[in-house]
């Protein structure tokens, strides 16, 4: 069962694509791009739709997604973190 | 079962211009908002027509009176509709949008309420309405080849979903219809910030790549001056955050997936233009999803593929809005707004040319005659875009 989708293998977060995903709970991604399979922990419940992260990130690292720049983080992140906007925020605007 | 793109034909409808339409509606088009309570009279006394009620079309000056124009004649003129009674506060903008619209050769009349009143002007509108729509009831669908469709694409109410399941879907369409000579469109200027440089890149030469980043800092500096936050509470939206969308350039790339990998950029549209030939074209345009559909009607396209993560549920009075969705929770909690589920492709149920066959089998089907969701269910959102502050 895929638990989380990645766009590339590059790519420091993936998508949660099922719903009821809890703490401690052993996540299956699947990285569409290149097809291959990845496992990490979840560190928080991470809502469907919701990012899970798959790197260790400090303030100002930029993250990437689809291979490409989508903001910086503001806020120390680890691998199978729930990453959405309390730790991540635009570079433009 | 893949279609044979290169045999494909649907049955339309020809209008005197050429153009051919999929829908054979006679719309009563107010020029203002105050006509719009006499225009939906006469669609309640004459049945199977249809007003478009909207709140503008007075004091507008310039650019914004020229969008104004431009949008309602553009309405008028699409081949979806086959005949229009305008209705004005006055005579003369009534006339000017019906002389606009008489230029596609199709039926149209115009009426002013000053000097009649309501009745009166509702009496005689009423009495054209009715002859429009028994002529039109006698329409006969032809066969036509693909290129004679024109497909429009926008996205709304976008979440992570958007960007791995519908919007690629889209995108996997758009790659099998562009070598047969069909025209397109997306746009959503703003909703393109942080992977503008991608699209800059498909443009298919030096021109095109200029005038798509001038209308690309155009709409920039339109945010940078009346910005006052990051804007992070409206693009992307409550909707899209609450779907797991984190910032503006997330939201871009995952926008971007629509124009598919293969489509180059053919050309760039200003808001309501015509484009003047098949391939790929870029409108400048609001990533309101209304309002962006609207201008692809006014443009004249005839079919619209609209992805969806959390369930937008737009729909617009003359063009069909076929709306695809990859996120599990919205197909089962929304399932009557969608009309292709996609949501197997982040199952690994399903390949990203099967969802592109599906969404092209939904075309065709559309393309005969079978209503959309948003046909059935009623969405008929005409959201006008103003530039500025009436005079």
């Amino acid at each position: 069962m895929i638990h989380f989708v990645v766009h590339d293998e590059g790519d420091g977060v993936g998508v949660v694509v099922v719903e009821g995903i809890k703490t401690g709970q052993t996540l299956v991604g699947w990285i569409m791009d290149q097809d291959k399979e990845i496992k990490v922990e979840a560190k928080n419940d991470i809502p469907i739709g919701h990012k899970v992260s798959l790197r260790d990130y400090k303030p100002g690292d930029t993250v990437i997604k689809y291979g490409v720049d989508i903001g910086k983080e503001i806020a120390p992140i680890s691998v199978g973190a729930h990453a959405h906007v309390h730790n991540i925020k635009t570079k433009r605007w | 079962m893949a279609i044979d793109l290169k045999k494909a034909t649907f049955w339309g409808y020809k209008r005197e211009n050429g153009r051919i339409g999929v829908r054979n509606h006679v719309i009563i088009l107010p020029v203002d908002d105050l006509s719009n309570a006499a225009c939906e009279a006469v669609a309640h006394n004459i049945k199977g027509v249809m007003a478009i009620p909207h709140p503008y079309g007075r004091l507008q000056f310039g650019a914004d009176l020229d969008l104004h124009f431009k949008t309602l004649i553009g309405t008028g003129s699409n081949p979806n509709v086959a005949a229009v009674v305008v209705i004005g506060i006055e005579d003369g903008w009534a006339k000017k949008i019906a002389d606009g619209i008489a230029a596609t050769g199709k039926p149209v009349s115009y009426f002013g309420i000053e000097m009649h009143g309501d009745h009166d002007t509702i009496m005689r509108a009423s009495k054209v309405a009715k002859e429009y729509v028994q002529w039109a009831s006698e329409l006969r669908r032809e066969e036509r080849p693909l290129k004679d469709l024109w497909v429009s694409t926008k996205c709304g109410e976008s979440d992570t979903t958007s960007g791995c399941g519908a919007n690629p879907t889209v995108g996997n369409a758009f790659d099998k219809l562009y070598p047969h000579k069909v025209t397109m469109v997306f746009g959503e200027t703003t909703e393109l910030t942080g992977g503008e440089h991608l699209v800059a890149a498909r443009c298919v030469n030096d021109d095109v790549r200029k005038k798509f980043q001038f209308m690309f800092d155009r709409y920039q500096a339109i945010i940078d001056k009346h910005k006052t936050s990051d804007l992070s509470d409206s693009q992307p939206t409550k909707g899209n955050i609450a779907g797991g969308l984190t910032t503006i350039e997330e939201k871009a790339l995952g926008n971007i997936q629509k124009i598919g990998k293969k489509c180059m950029v053919d050309g760039v549209l200003d808001k309501a233009e015509e484009p003047t030939g098949p391939g790929l074209w870029f409108m400048d345009s609001s990533s309101a999803a209304a309002e962006m559909v609207t201008l692809c009607a006014a443009s004249g396209y005839t079919v619209h593929f609209f992805p969806t993560g959390q369930g937008n549920v737009v729909g617009n009075p003359i063009l069909p809005v076929i709306k695809i969705c990859a996120n599990p929770r919205t197909v089962r909690t929304m399932s009557e707004h969608i009309d292709v589920d996609v949501s197997g492709l982040l199952r690994k149920e399903m390949t990203p040319d099967q969802a592109g066959d599906a969404l092209l089998e939904c075309m065709f089907r559309t393309a005969n005659g079978r209503l959309t969701a948003a046909e059935a269910l009623g969405q008929r959102q005409f959201v006008l875009t103003r530039l500025y502050e009436s005079a």
